[in-house]
């Protein structure tokens, strides 16, 4: 899976625990969860376990707090998916 | 852990603290008891002349045993002294089946969905005084060891 691949597959989980769709429709890499897609800690939890999942890959609480933006969760992914 | 330094910690108190005893809790759930008394505040609004148990307090209920001692059992080897359990209701999705009357007894089962990253989701019953299922649903809230604040 290239990069472009992988921000697509983000892309997709995170959608459903968007709560800012305008923020959503204009997602960069610099795009914060927290900040700019209003998404709480607790689905923030969610889309980690979905990535989990999609990649086939397990995520550590230290790797956990390091992805609060769309550029660190896919470098997170890129590290562990290779 | 044994259940009365877990009822020690719960973050609550009267009028809105539900629980009473604990029956079981240990790394999979929680089983748990409350008596709603039947002069609580909100039976004269909810409603006048007829008193139920407002769902809102059903589940809160439900939150405060299945999800909060659960929690605090979950993350006992954290909480260290001088902190105390930090809670935060994330969501629920429950159904109702049969009304709670005041006075009544409920039991509460809750089963561990997943706990990570602080979040904890429970599958969670509600029982009434008969033994029926009153309610039932899935749960979760972040859960983790706070300073005191004096």
């Amino acid at each position: 899976m290239n990069q472009a691949e992988r921000l697509e597959a983000l892309r997709r989980i995170i959608k459903p625990y968007v709560t800012d769709e305008e923020a959503f429709g204009n997602l960069t890499e610099e795009t914060d969860f927290i900040k700019d897609l209003k998404i709480n800690s607790a689905h923030l939890v969610d889309i980690i376990l979905d990535v989990e999942d999609e990649f086939d890959i397990e995520i550590e609480d230290e790797a956990m707090e390091k992805m609060l933006t769309v550029k660190a969760a896919l470098s997170v992914i890129e590290e562990k998916a290779g | 852990m044994n259940h009365s330094k877990i009822l020690e910690l719960l973050p609550y108190a009267a009028p809105f603290r539900f629980v009473d005893e604990l029956e079981r809790v240990d790394e999979q759930g929680a089983t748990g008891y409350y008596t709603f008394p039947p002069n609580a505040g909100f039976y004269r609004g909810h409603f006048p002349g007829h008193p139920v148990t407002p769902g809102v307090i059903l589940s809160e209920t439900m939150a405060q045993i299945g999800l909060v001692c659960l929690g605090i059992y979950l993350l006992q080897d954290k909480i260290a002294s001088g902190q105390q359990p930090g809670v935060a209701f994330s969501s629920q999705a429950v159904d109702y089946l049969k009304p709670v009357y005041p006075g009544e007894r409920v039991k509460v089962v809750s089963e561990k969905v997943y706990f990570r990253f602080g979040k904890l989701k429970c599958k969670v019953q509600l029982f009434n005084a008969q033994s029926e299922l009153a309610c039932q649903g899935e749960l979760a809230g972040m859960c983790s060891p706070i300073t005191a604040q004096l």
